[in-house]
C-alpha cells in the first residue's frame, strides 16, 4: 500500500520538477522579448532627444517662417516643409486610388491564374527595391520623357511609385480581412461584384486601408534618394505658385510645375556643409521631420483603433 | 464501406415504387391554371392523399466541382408554400444542393450544373446556362449557418435588398422593413433600437435579423442552410417556431444536420447520401415508417 502511494508521489514529483523547468523557460522568454522591445524604443528616444537637444536653438516661429540662408542662424525651413507637404498631396492624390483600385481587381475580381500570380508575386517584389532605382526610372521616364521636369509633380509621381506597392499591399490585406459570409449574405441578396465591393468589402476594411496608406506616406516623406535624383534643389528661397488665386478661376495648378526642396534634402544640404553651426539646424529639421512622421503614425494608430471599434467581427 | 455500397442499391431495388409515391398527377386532371406541375404523395391507402402546387421540380441535378460529381441525378419536386427538408450525413451534398438554388457556387471558378430546376409559375430554369445568377439570388433567398448580419445599423440590414432593387422612398422603405422585422419576429425587441449597430445583437436576434433580411425582398424561395447549428436551445426553438410560421408566405427550403428539427419544422424531408437522393416523401412518413433501409439506420442514429 505505502509502496504504491509513494510510487504516485515521486511520479508527482517529476511531474513538477518538469512544470517549474517549462515555466521557468516561458518566463525567461517574457523578459528576452521585453527587453528587446524596450531596446528599441529606447534607441529611438535617445535619437530624439539627441536631435532635440542639438537643434533646441533653432526652434521658433522663424524657423519654420524663413527660407534657407547663408547664415545659419537665420536659416529656416519654409520651402522645406512646404515643398515636402505638396509632394506628399500629389503623392496620396496619385498612389491611394491607384492602389487601391488595383488591390480591389486582385482581391474581388482577377481570376486565379498563372497571369494574375505574376503580378502578385511581382507587387510583394515591388516593395523592395531599392528607392534609388525609382529615382533612376523617374529621372529618365517622368523628367526627360514626359518632360515633367524637375517639378513637384514628378517627385510626387516619384514617391506615389514608390509607396505604390506598400498601399496595395495593405488595401489586399484588409480586403481579405473582410468575412467571406458577409460577401455571401451581399451576394445572396442579388448584388453585383462592384455592389458587394461598393457597400460592403471597402467600407469594412476602410480601416485597414488608411493604414496603410498613412504607412506608405511615413515611408515616402523621409526618403531622399529618389527625389535627389530627379533633381530637387537644395537651395531655394521661395515658395511655388500659389494654388488659390485673386482672379477667375481662383485655382492654379501651376505649382505642380514649380520647382522645389524637401525636408530631408534640406537636411541633407546642412548636415553636408562644414560650418558647425549648421549642424543645429539639421538636427532640428530632423527632429521636426520625426514629429511629422510620428503624427502621421498616429493618426493611423487612431483610424485603425475607430475603425475596430466599430466593426468587430 | 458496407453502408456505402448499400444505399445506392437500395435506391436501384426500389425505383419503381419511388414512381408511386411521386406520382404526377396527369396534366387532364391538374386544376391549376398557371399549369405549373402538381404532385400528389401518398405511399399507402392509409393515407389521404394531399396535392399540392410545384413551386421548384428538379429534375436529373447533377453538379460538379471540377471533375467531382458531388450531386448526382437528383429528382425532387419542391412544393409551393410547404417545407421541405434535406438530410443526411456530413459531405452528403445537401448544402451543395440548396446553393445550386441560387447559384452560390457560380461565385467559385470550376463549377458545373446538369440538368434542371424549373421554378414556376414562369418555368425558369434556375441552373440554366442562358439564366442570370443575379436575377436567380434575387427571387430566392439565404438565410447561412452562422449569422451573417453586416455591420451596419438594423435598419440598414433589412433595408439593403430593398435598396439594391432600387427603392429610395423613405416612408416605404421603413414600412417593408418593418413588415420584414414583424414577419421575422424581431420587431419587438428591435423597434427601438433600428438605428444600433446589428453587431450588438445575440446570436439568435442576429439569426432572425438574416430570415427578415431575407424576407423583405419577398423571395419565392427561402433556403436556410442549417440556420440553427451555431445557436443555442432557446434561440433554435424561436427560429423553428418562426420557420413553421414561414410557410404559409413563402416555399422554405432546409438543410439541417438536426433530425429532431427536420421532423419538427419538415412537410416533406429528402434524405441524401453521398451525393444522391436516398428517399423523399412526407416527413411524417421518413421519420416513422422508412421505406428504404439507409433512411431508418440514419435517422435511427447507426451513422451520421
Amino acid at each position: 500500500m505505502s509502496a504504491v502511494s509513494s510510487a504516485a508521489m515521486l511520479e508527482a514529483e517529476k511531474l513538477r520538477g518538469g512544470l517549474s523547468r517549462r515555466k521557468l523557460l516561458d518566463k525567461a522568454f517574457v523578459v528576452i522579448g521585453l527587453s528587446i522591445m524596450l531596446g528599441c524604443l529606447a534607441i529611438l528616444a535617445v535619437l530624439f532627444i539627441d536631435l532635440v537637444r542639438d537643434g533646441a536653438p533653432r526652434f521658433g516661429w522663424d524657423f519654420l517662417t524663413n527660407f534657407a540662408s547663408r547664415r545659419a542662424t537665420s536659416a529656416g525651413i519654409l520651402a522645406a516643409w512646404v515643398g515636402t507637404s505638396l509632394i506628399m498631396l500629389v503623392t496620396a492624390v496619385c498612389a491611394v486610388p491607384i492602389g487601391v483600385m488595383a488591390a480591389i481587381y486582385l482581391e474581388e475580381y482577377a481570376p486565379k491564374n498563372w497571369f494574375t500570380a505574376i503580378v502578385e508575386i511581382n507587387v510583394t517584389n515591388l516593395a523592395g527595391v531599392p528607392s534609388i532605382v525609382y529615382g533612376l526610372l523617374a529621372l529618365g521616364l517622368l523628367v526627360h520623357q514626359f518632360d515633367l521636369g524637375q517639378s513637384i509633380l514628378a517627385a510626387g509621381l516619384t514617391l506615389a511609385l514608390l509607396i505604390l506597392p506598400i498601399v496595395i499591399v495593405a488595401t489586399r490585406e484588409s480586403i481579405r480581412s473582410v468575412p467571406n459570409a458577409i460577401r455571401e449574405a451581399a451576394y445572396g441578396l442579388g448584388a453585383t461584384r462592384w455592389e458587394v465591393t461598393k457597400d460592403h468589402v471597402l467600407p469594412y476594411s476602410t480601416g485597414g486601408i488608411l493604414t496603410g496608406m498613412i504607412l506608405g506616406l511615413s515611408r515616402a516623406i523621409g526618403e531622399t534618394a529618389p527625389i535627389i535624383t530627379i533633381g530637387a534643389l537644395s537651395f531655394i528661397a521661395f515658395l511655388p505658385d500659389s494654388p488659390i488665386k485673386s482672379e477667375f478661376p481662383f485655382v492654379s495648378f501651376q505649382w505642380l510645375h514649380d520647382p522645389f526642396t524637401a525636408m530631408p534634402i534640406q537636411m541633407f544640404n546642412w548636415v553636408s556643409r562644414p560650418d558647425q553651426a549648421f549642424q543645429a539646424n539639421a538636427a532640428a529639421a530632423g527632429a521636426i521631420l520625426l514629429c511629422m512622421t510620428l503624427a502621421m503614425n498616429g493618426v493611423a494608430i487612431f483610424i485603425r483603433y475607430r475603425f475596430r471599434k466599430k466593426i468587430n467581427w | 464501406m458496407q453502408r456505402t455500397t448499400e444505399a445506392p442499391s437500395a435506391v436501384r431495388a426500389t425505383r419503381p415504387a419511388e414512381e408511386t409515391a411521386l406520382s404526377k398527377e396527369s396534366p387532364a386532371n391538374a386544376k391549376s391554371t398557371s399549369g405549373a406541375p402538381r404532385i400528389s404523395i401518398a405511399v399507402d391507402d392509409t393515407r389521404q392523399v394531399r396535392t399540392l402546387n410545384v413551386k421548384a421540380a428538379v429534375d436529373n441535378v447533377n453538379f460538379y466541382y471540377g471533375e467531382h460529381r458531388a450531386l448526382k441525378n437528383l429528382t425532387i419536386p419542391i412544393a409551393d408554400r410547404q417545407v421541405t427538408a434535406l438530410i443526411g450525413p456530413s459531405g452528403c451534398g445537401k448544402s451543395t444542393f440548396l446553393r445550386c438554388f441560387n447559384r452560390m457556387h457560380d461565385l467559385q471558378p470550376g463549377t458545373r450544373y446538369e440538368g434542371s430546376i424549373t421554378l414556376h409559375p414562369d418555368n425558369l430554369n434556375l441552373i440554366g446556362p442562358g439564366v442570370d445568377p443575379i436575377e436567380v439570388r434575387m427571387r430566392i433567398g439565404m438565410v447561412f449557418q452562422k449569422p451573417n448580419p453586416f455591420p451596419k445599423s438594423i435598419f440598414e440590414n433589412v433595408a439593403y435588398g430593398l435598396r439594391l432593387r432600387g427603392l429610395r422612398n423613405r416612408a416605404t422603405l421603413a414600412e417593408e422593413v418593418e413588415k420584414a422585422l414583424r414577419g421575422a419576429a424581431l420587431w419587438d425587441e428591435a423597434k427601438d433600437r433600428l438605428q444600433d449597430s446589428a453587431l450588438a445583437l445575440s446570436g439568435g436576434q442576429m439569426q432572425r435579423l438574416c430570415i427578415a433580411r431575407a424576407l423583405a425582398t419577398k423571395p419565392e424561395i427561402l433556403l436556410f442552410d442549417e440556420p440553427t447549428s451555431a445557436l443555442d436551445p432557446i434561440a433554435t426553438a424561436k427560429i423553428e417556431e418562426l420557420i413553421s410560421t414561414l410557410r404559409d408566405q413563402v416555399t422554405v427550403l432546409i438543410v439541417t444536420h438536426n433530425m429532431q428539427q427536420a421532423a419538427r419544422v419538415s412537410d416533406y424531408t429528402a434524405f441524401m447520401y453521398i451525393g444522391e437522393l436516398i428517399e423523399f416523401d412526407e416527413a411524417a412518413k421518413i421519420f416513422t415508417n422508412p421505406s428504404k433501409k439507409a433512411t431508418e439506420d440514419y435517422i435511427t442514429g447507426r451513422y451520421g
